[in-house]
């Protein structure tokens, strides 16, 4: 498989902090990426940058062979991306937006795509209604039909199941991992949800204070980190300060 | 530059405005309000004075003109402060957008808005005060289109300074035409400013516009040095604010603010 993405040498710099640390790392064509973190850690901020909505100090970002730096455009055309925190304008109804968007990202026939999606995440009944009077879950969803209508070959997603609850959150998942079986796309997923994790993702990246502290499964990471579970695993990295030592013996492995 | 983009951020604008009635009545009812009350009062000023009966004219085409710049503005200031306040700049800054095609989207409707004002303002002076306008022709489209870019620029001024200053910022998007307006020769001459006053009134694309206007009103025919002046000073404006707008995005960018202010 080749690498879809890569990112090399990054940094991240605000007024009084580094937010991001000589990051380094690539994503297969396919591959379901997991990020995880303590809040603060730089995930966000990582998938931000690779939007081109944060523009990094230094490093670079390589997406489909192009650089994020001069390419924005052209990458993004074949991306998309949902974040439980950002919602679509709450004065449109929701066929609107799903429009408006579609024409943004050249959807051909996108009346259709868009009354499969609405139907995919259970929405067909809602397809009038404002955004703006859809609960929290159900504007997430909405979010999710947006970043599905270009049939994105990467799509990233800031915690899509934090605002669900258990039934809709383990529906998303399937649709999402149906998806991705379907058409091979490449899901990079930051989410505080080890279920989300475990269930979706094939590989890792752990981030600590802006660094990756670990890479690798999720079978990987509990046998080297000695936890019976995510959770565990997530606690003991979050707060580890020998962390660093055990991200060697995973990428190592 | 790709059109479908931009027709799909004028679909998004027509959806916004034609569900919202005080985005209506904004477009539609304060250029009228302004028409009727100033025409009466210029005509209350004449009567008890016994003025010039060009201060009607002057002044009804003033408030008609000047409606072309504050709509130009108001458009592309506001229309990204919907963005920010329906939480959807995330979403249009993520995605295939290029800047210029976000900006031509709401220069477009501002065009659009300004010359569905124009005409509405010229239809009603006509029936109400007598005065025709559209007689200036060609001059008229002049005016029209300088007072035009000198809004396109204000709009992107002051959406690159709420780029740079955030929410405290965003009330020039109101402001800013009342702060220019007395520099700008609108509704009296440059010659009546104070001297020290009168080479900043000059900066102004909009003073040339409206000199150039009462000359012609007047029956003084064409300045053309006030037309040079005007489209001079307009490609400047044009060039300075793109590149004020440009440098405020990537500032937001790179400091992290947009993401903190889309979200």
């Amino acid at each position: 498989m080749d690498n879809i993405i890569e990112v090399r040498g990054l940094r991240k710099e605000f007024k009084n902090s580094v937010a991001i640390e000589n990051l380094n790392f690539e994503v297969k064509r396919g591959e379901i990426l997991g990020f995880l973190g303590a809040n603060g850690a730089g995930k966000t901020t990582t998938i931000f940058m690779l939007l081109g909505l944060i523009t990094p100090t230094s490093g670079s970002i390589k997406i489909f062979n192009k650089e994020m730096k001069t390419s924005r455009v052209e990458i993004l055309q074949r991306m998309n991306f949902a974040s439980a925190y950002q919602q679509l304008p709450y004065n449109l109804r929701v066929w609107e937006n799903l429009y408006v968007f579609a024409e943004i990202y050249g959807v051909k026939n996108s009346k259709k795509k868009i009354d499969d999606l609405l139907e995919m995440f259970e929405m067909e009944h809602m397809r009038k209604q404002l955004s703006g009077s859809l609960s929290s879950g159900e504007q997430t969803r909405l979010t999710l039909c947006k970043a599905l209508l270009n049939d994105p070959e990467i799509l990233c997603l800031d915690e899509p199941t934090a605002s669900l609850d258990p039934d809709q959150a383990d529906k998303v998942r399937k649709v999402i991992a149906a998806r991705q079986r379907d058409t091979g796309m490449t899901v990079i997923n930051t989410s505080h949800n080890m279920i989300d994790v475990s269930e979706l993702c094939d590989r890792i990246l752990f981030m600590r204070k802006g660094r990756v502290i670990a890479n690798g499964s999720a079978a990987d990471i509990l046998e080297q980190s000695g936890s019976k579970n995510l959770e565990e695993a997530f606690i003991s990295m979050a707060r580890s300060n020998t962390s660093e030592a055990l991200a060697t013996s995973i990428e190592a492995k | 530059m790709n059109w479908r983009i931009i027709r799909a951020l004028i679909i998004k604008y027509a959806f916004v405005v034609s569900r919202n009635t005080f985005r209506l009545m904004d477009l539609f009812f304060w250029p009228v309000l302004d028409l009727v009350l100033w025409g009466m009062v210029t005509i209350y000023m004449m009567k008890v004075s016994n003025g010039a009966p060009a201060l009607v004219t002057f002044l009804i085409a003033a408030i008609i003109l000047w409606n072309v710049l504050y709509r130009a503005q108001q458009l592309v200031s506001v229309s990204f402060l919907d963005d920010v306040w329906s939480r959807n700049l995330l979403n249009i800054f993520g995605a295939p957008i290029r800047a210029s095609e976000y900006i031509g989207a709401s220069f477009i409707m501002g065009l659009m808005q300004a010359t569905l004002v124009l005409l509405l303002l010229g239809t009603l002076a006509l029936f109400l005060h007598s005065l025709n306008i559209f007689s200036l022709g060609f001059m008229l489209a002049f005016f029209f289109v300088n007072l035009l870019f000198m809004g396109w620029s204000l709009g992107l001024l002051v959406t690159g300074a709420i780029l740079k200053w955030g929410p405290p910022a965003e009330a020039l998007a109101w402001a800013v035409p009342g702060l220019v307006q007395p520099l700008s020769a609108v509704f009296y001459p440059v010659s009546v400013l104070p001297g020290w006053l009168q080479p900043i009134a000059l900066c102004f694309p909009a003073s040339h516009v409206f000199e150039g206007m009462r000359q012609i009103l007047a029956g003084h025919g064409v300045d053309q040095h006030h037309l040079w002046c005007a489209v001079l000073l307009n490609i400047v404006y044009m060039f300075a604010s793109g590149w004020a707008f440009k440098v405020c995005l990537e500032g937001a960018k790179a400091r992290g603010f947009l993401v903190k202010y889309g979200t």
